[in-house]
């Protein structure tokens, strides 16, 4: 009995410590500073090219009254259009906010500078599995700024039971929405059937392909990234789909009817990373605001208000995050998860028209049927 | 009507026996393709006007989502109109702000070319129809380019241009020019000009040029027979012509996003931005309002029209 309390007494002080290391976690976290050395830059102007709506309410303007820095925004319409329009050459952006799949291209074109470790302390508060992209392991040109997950979302009250695998998806009894995406169907094909998402061995190819023409007779819609759309009209019961975009309907009807999972199979990664294109006009600054974003506070304001996950491991830990995202395991993956999930990697341009081909395949018969 | 021309048909051939029945059934196809007549608009009407409707309605619904109601709000405007005057001070919604200021940048670009490629077309319309100079033809031909010519083209070209001109600038001058408002305008002229010059041109062709010859003949110079005499008449077409320009240029997309600058995207460039995410409700309370401006800008213009065709 003896020996109970005092083990008792033991797990009670262990919890006290672990409930207040949590606490100190949340307060230790001391706000951004602006660095001296802004203060003695003469050129405080800063230009963004970013997607529009694609930051936080306050990050911007906090910026600029803590540097006294102004700041420019402008917008491009997809990765295409901005690699284009960076091609041509920079007008004079800072930032840049590409998508994982043209971040190799850039680092290759030479269409980004290296980034200075040494003077973003904040890199270290990023999840390393998300840091560790396969075309930029070291962050020596880009870091991730936020992310998100396709997976499947459903209407719980059209769906029995728990999903938790891509199988559910497929052999569902009822109207599903696909996504009118080569690489990511096929890759979700792929690891049904037991490949690798970025295989392109042929044979491979085909069995995915006869999986998703085997499993087509419930599709009603291949839809455009609005399948959300579909499931909150009660159109589909369930769609593949970006978790943020899952998540945003639950949020506009008020209601528990959505629901989101990442399939135990694992799923695909698409993250947004921030850069500094070649060409720009205020490096030193652009540097700065890089740190200012992988701040933890600052990093959780900017994923609260878009409702994509933040990359901020010290920000979700702090309890920053919006708590019905961060207790959202479709949104913020438990670490189980987290290793099944993989980054789709770019082929070369045959593979792509391959995969292109098989798509188009796929969706003749579809239409034939 | 019809059965007049049914008679005269009949009394042109009496000696060929009419077929009773290809005459009936003339005169269905007759009576359905009149029915069909009042159909057409109303179909017409219907498609270009729905999505309006309902991109309307939807401006005062209270929630966030695009397809479905939540019922009746003002907020989205109310949100406009406050930080329309909060704008730079510390009450301003960010993301209000950012659209407001695509507004502005479109209003801007939106203005100035149509303003310039309005005189610039209507003075190649006269040049066209009254002038005579060598390379008319040539002129003729080229002037509908920019109308057939893939947008994205047009684009791409003009964006390289000016690279080619500002790095030659930069060789020769040391200035270092960049694109920027002045690139988005220039470029927006340059297709501009050919539909106002269109639309001028029909205006020119239907007048009389014994009017201006009158003047003259009554001793009014060429300036004075411009601006008593000709302008005055093909005024409507002119301003037909630039209110063609002016929305042409508000929703142009591609032309601007590859010529553009530091801090000069428009309604257009932001819009399709939230691509990415999600499309603030806001933005359909701008469509909106900008829709309000344009039809009144139209009723303008054809009050105008009908008071010059009256003229006329």
């Amino acid at each position: 009995m003896r020996k109970f309390t005092a083990f008792a007494c033991l797990l009670l002080a262990a919890l006290g410590i672990a409930v207040a290391q949590a606490q100190d976690a949340a307060s230790t976290i001391e706000p951004w500073v602006c660095p001296e050395s802004v203060q003695a830059m003469e050129n405080k102007t800063l230009n963004i090219f970013n997607w529009a709506t694609y930051i936080g309410e306050t990050t911007i303007p906090d910026f600029e009254k803590l540097c006294g820095a102004s700041v420019t925004l402008d917008y491009f319409d997809s990765d295409e259009s901005m690699l284009t329009r960076l091609r041509q050459g920079n007008p004079g952006y800072d930032i840049v906010i590409p998508s994982d799949y043209a971040v190799p291209t850039m680092i290759e074109e030479g269409l980004l500078l290296p980034l200075d470790h040494a003077r973003m302390p904040n890199l270290d508060n990023l999840i390393p599995e998300l840091r560790a992209a396969p075309f930029d392991p070291e962050s020596e040109y880009a870091v991730p700024y936020l992310w998100g997950t396709f997976g499947i979302g459903y209407n719980v009250n059209a769906v029995q039971g728990p999903v938790s695998s891509w199988r559910q998806f497929f052999e569902h009894d009822g109207p599903v929405a696909w996504m009118e995406d080569a690489r990511i169907m096929i890759s979700i094909a792929l690891v049904i059937t037991g490949s690798s998402p970025n295989s392109s061995d042929p044979a491979q190819l085909e069995t995915a392909k006869q999986y998703l023409l085997d499993h087509s007779d419930n599709v009603v819609i291949i839809a455009a990234d609005d399948g959300q759309e579909w499931l909150a009209k009660g159109d589909v019961d369930m769609v593949i789909e970006y978790n943020g975009d899952i998540f945003q309907i639950g949020l506009d009807c008020q209601c528990e009817d959505f629901a989101y999972v990442l399939p135990q199979e694992g799923s695909g990664i698409s993250s947004g990373f921030i850069a500094i294109p070649t060409g720009a006009q205020n490096p030193d600054l652009a540097q700065v605001f890089i740190d200012y974003i992988l701040h933890p506070q600052v990093g959780a304001e900017i994923a609260n208000f878009t409702a994509y996950p933040s990359p901020n491991q010290v920000a979700i830990e702090a309890g920053l995050i919006d708590p019905i995202m961060l207790e959202n395991p479709g949104i913020y993956p438990p670490e189980e998860i987290l290793d099944n999930l993989y980054f789709l990697l770019r082929q070369d341009v045959d593979t792509e028209q391959l995969f292109n081909d098989l798509w188009t395949e796929i969706k003749l018969a579809l239409q034939a049927g | 009507m019809a059965n007049q021309a049914l008679a005269a048909r009949a009394a042109a051939r009496p000696a060929v026996e009419i077929n009773e029945r290809q005459a009936r059934l003339d005169l269905l196809v007759r009576r359905i393709g009149k029915i069909g007549l009042y159909i057409n608009p109303i179909f017409a009407y219907f498609f270009l006007w729905a999505p309006i409707v309902v991109l309307i309605v939807f401006s005062f619904n209270d929630g966030g989502s695009v397809s479905t109601w939540q019922g009746f709000t003002t907020r989205w405007y109310e949100n406009i109109f406050n930080n329309a005057i909060a704008a730079g001070t510390e009450s301003a919604r960010f993301t209000t702000e950012n659209m407001l200021g695509a507004v502005r940048n479109s209003l801007i670009v939106g203005l100035s070319s149509t303003l310039l490629s309005t005189i610039i077309g209507t003075m190649v319309a006269i040049s066209l129809v009254r002038g005579r100079f060598p390379g008319k033809r040539a002129l003729d031909a080229v002037l509908y380019l920019p109308v057939v010519i893939p947008e994205i083209t047009q684009a791409i070209s003009l964006a390289i241009f000016f690279k080619v001109i500002f790095d030659f600038a930069e060789m020769q001058t040391g200035i270092n020019a960049t694109t920027g408002f002045g690139t988005i305008i220039i470029g927006h002229v340059a297709f501009c000009i050919s539909y106002v010059t269109i639309v001028v041109r029909a205006r020119l062709a239907d007048m009389n040029p014994r009017l201006e010859e009158a003047a003259r003949d009554l001793g009014a110079n060429e300036w004075r027979t411009f601006w008593r005499i000709t302008f005055p008449l093909i005024l409507p077409g002119v301003l037909a012509g630039g209110l063609l320009a002016f929305t042409l240029s508000l929703d142009d997309f591609v032309v601007t996003f590859f010529n553009s600058g530091i801090g000069t995207s428009t309604l257009p460039l932001f819009v399709y931005g939230m691509l990415k995410t999600r499309v603030p409700p806001e933005i359909n309370a701008i469509s909106t309002l900008m829709l309000l401006a344009s039809t009144a800008l139209v009723a303008i213009s054809l009050g105008m029209q009908g008071r010059g065709s009256r003229r006329a």
